[in-house]
């Protein structure tokens, strides 16, 4: 079991809402950026002298910018739904990781500025001037929010927290007070290409190893091209799949369904990050440059076809913002999506029966899945709603023999986030991450004991890294996470694939 | 022409010269700020029917409000469903003749008066006995509360226990609308209900009554889940690309 220097929540049976305490989270705030953190992304590099003035000035022009802003921190009724179901509530029970009150940060100020109602009467309603302790509230509850948008489920209205704190960092990127973690990312992405600042000839490295590692174990020569101009397909990927464990497993299996659909695919190391942290900070402009990389790539190497690996906030970006972002896409197929998710890709394959598998060898586990919560709430897949859930359970159940989901309550729509997700992901946010991570361990935790479930399958990177680290604070196992196409990989039969005596 | 018909006559048509001034500056506001992303909370319908459906089932049951919480829901539901017969039940006062469904709705409407104080009550009461609703509630929301369940209560005094004589009430309001000033009689109860009606209307632009076109706005429950299928951009995020 970790070591935690502080309290690990005890699991429970069932599902209870605690009461308030507040300020328990008070002291939780991520490092801050420094200069060379902030001056890559167009950010000043330190807390401006005239930072009120400043940060006015950019909520003002927000409010002109976002629809979605405006009409939020107008319509709250203060109903009070949402308040009991953000995971980082629940776990921390600090009553400002309430939704409705984490919004309300904003709100106050809001309303003292640019309402009548707040200029006039601002003890009525609320209205409090923009101080630094207003300021330091904000920098450490709107890095408690992971952007997950379970709250908009519930709102009568579709208040979606995320929106709030998205613009909430981004006025504070603007007067010099920026997250480190996410900041830091950004820049490696400008620079190198990837969120783990893995240079092309590392990736390339990274890549000929596995080509070597599948063959040693199948005997196929299956391929994992990098910057091959021509190929049909561009794979985007989540930079994590390069090596950290359990995502690469997938990547390997990415790889595995290329080769079984007899397509030719490439990854690119201009482009070799799914991930857009500009979406976490809510910078229009960040997010653009980064998704630009991605147009930039696809003309360069001729493709026809975009494919994003498994990862969540990235599918949010890539499925919904990406067209908006880096399109029109008018060069690529028109036959397919733009950009299409490896669990489609998969998907329709094994709906027409190419690809064949051995389901026995995933037969060690018993799986449940971990509904992404962007993937969940902001994206889709197939052509149907709702597809973004039927889909990673078809290709799971077709390549396993044992899945149960967790209570109804926790997945699809009303899934938990992983605890660790929208810029989260850091060390100095540990005590959170454990935290927030509360609900879906608690859900895991009954179907382990309800249904002897094993292992819980992911598609995102961040979930899987988050769980692989807080996990062992619940006393369980760090590598109980495992990625969707890990068990592709596991159960498929590649085309002259050594029998298993030939193995021996 | 008593001085307190001409005052309530002046205040009338200030509220609603407010309530529909200042409406038309938030919807107009609303209208001209883009939503330059797709952030519709999915599953999220893939066509524009689809979309007024979804709406339709916000504003006639609350769905995702029953979602999320159901004694919020019962009471909410409660009170507004019973605001709107209410309302139906009082549009009798700026007709000449009665519609005949405004003349149906009108046993309904006293229904609905008992309903929407009872469904009031109920969201009050979650305001001190909830503790997490009661660390979010300002004093305003106890003041709308308030003036809801005052106006309610007032209203219901008049049928049950003070009657007024409505005809002439009703000549008062037929005659704003024609701007001719009649009298209005002056039963306490009845200038208290009118007075806290003229400032609900007034409030209404400036608070968080602005939910109620807000949720028509939010792009989380009105775009259409289409973004591979067509390109959704605003103005200002075009003008970032001609930039280049």
């Amino acid at each position: 079991m970790a070591k935690a220097n502080f309290e690990v929540p005890q699991l429970q049976q069932y599902a209870e809402v605690p009461a308030i305490e507040p300020g328990t989270m008070s002291h939780s705030k991520p490092f801050v950026a420094k200069p060379e953190h902030q001056e890559p992304l167009g950010f000043p590099g330190e807390l401006v002298e005239n930072w009120q003035e400043k940060a006015l000035e950019k909520m003002g022009d927000l409010l002109q910018r976002y629809r979605s802003l405006r009409v939020y921190l107008d319509a709250c009724v203060k109903c009070g739904s949402c308040t009991d179901k953000c995971h980082y509530y629940l776990g921390t029970r600090d009553p400002k990781n309430m939704p409705v009150a984490r919004q309300d940060l904003m709100r106050k100020v809001y309303r003292r500025y640019f309402t009548l109602a707040g200029k006039y009467f601002p003890k009525l309603v609320g209205a409090e001037d923009f101080t630094k302790e207003v300021l330091d509230e904000w920098y450490s509850y709107y890095h408690q929010c992971s952007q997950c948008r379970r709250c908009s489920v519930f709102c009568p209205y579709g208040i979606d927290t995320a929106e709030i704190s998205m613009a909430a960092r981004e006025i504070m990127d603007h007067i010099g007070i920026g997250q480190k973690y996410c900041n830091e990312i950004i820049g490696k992405v400008y620079k190198i290409g990837n969120n783990l600042g893995l240079p092309g000839p590392a990736l390339a490295d990274t890549l000929e190893g596995l080509e070597e590692d599948v063959f040693d174990d199948t005997g196929v020569r299956v391929r994992y091209p990098l910057d091959q101009e021509g190929a049909e397909i561009l794979l985007v990927t989540p930079s994590a799949d390069f090596f950290a464990e359990p995502h690469v497993d997938g990547l390997i299996g990415y790889g595995k369904v290329f080769h079984e659909a007899g397509v030719s695919w490439t990854l690119s190391s201009y482009a070799s990050e799914a991930a857009n942290f500009g979406m976490f900070i809510g910078s229009y402009e960040n997010m653009r440059r980064v998704a630009q990389r991605i147009r930039k790539a696809a003309i360069d190497l001729k493709v026809k076809r975009i494919v994003f690996g498994e990862c969540g906030h990235a599918w949010r970006v890539a499925y919904s913002f990406l067209n908006t972002l880096a399109g029109p896409w008018d060069f690529l197929d028109p036959r397919y999506p733009v950009p299409q998710h490896i669990c489609e890709f998969t998907y329709e394959l094994i709906q027409q029966g190419k690809l064949r598998f051995d389901k026995s060898q995933n037969d060690d586990k018993v799986l449940t899945f971990h509904d992404s919560c962007n993937v969940a709430r902001a994206s889709r897949m197939g052509s149907w709603p709702g597809g973004q859930f039927d889909i990673p359970r078809a290709v799971i159940k077709a390549v396993c023999n044992h899945f149960y989901d967790m209570d109804e309550e926790t997945i699809r729509e009303r899934t938990f986030c992983c605890g660790g997700g929208g810029g989260l992901l850091t060390d100095d946010l540990m005590e959170l991450r454990v935290k927030g991570a509360k609900p879906r361990v608690e859900a895991l935790n009954n179907v382990m004991r309800e249904k002897k479930v094993t292992h819980m399958a992911a598609i995102c990177a961040i979930c899987k890294s988050q769980f692989t680290k807080v996990l062992p604070y619940y006393g369980m196992e760090m590598d109980q996470i495992v990625s969707v196409h890990q068990l592709v990989s596991n159960a498929i039969i590649l085309t002259g694939q050594r029998t298993e005596d030939e193995a021996a | 022409m008593s001085f307190l018909t001409v005052v309530y006559a002046f205040l009338f048509y200030v509220a609603a010269a407010v309530l529909l001034a200042g409406l038309a500056i938030k919807i107009a506001q609303y209208v001209r700020t883009p939503a330059p992303l797709k952030i519709p909370t999915t599953p999220a319908p893939v066509t524009q029917s689809g979309v007024v459906f979804r709406l339709a089932r916000e504003v006639v049951f609350f769905e995702s409000l029953f979602k999320g919480n159901k004694w919020i829901w019962i009471f909410g539901w409660m009170f507004h469903f019973g605001l709107f017969l209410v309302t139906l039940r009082h549009l009798r006062y700026f007709m000449d003749p009665v519609w005949l469904p405004i003349e149906l709705v009108q046993p309904f409407g006293i229904y609905g008066g008992i309903a929407m104080v009872v469904g009031l009550a109920g969201l009050w009461a979650r305001r001190f006995l909830v503790d997490r609703v009661r660390y979010v509630t300002n004093k305003s929301d106890h003041l709308i509360l308030a003036l809801l369940v005052a106006i309610g209560l007032s209203g219901l005094g008049m049928k049950f226990l003070f009657h007024v004589d409505v005809v002439s009430v009703k000549d008062f309001f037929l005659g704003l609308l024609r701007f001719q000033v009649q009298p209005l009689p002056a039963d306490p109860l009845l200038l208290l209900h009118l007075l806290l009606v003229a400032i609900l209307m007034i409030v209404f632009p400036f608070s968080k009554l602005l939910h109620a076109p807000g949720l028509f706005f939010s792009p989380t429950r009105n775009q259409v889940d289409n973004p591979r299928e067509q390109r959704h951009i605003a103005d200002w995020a075009k003008r970032l690309e001609q930039q280049e």
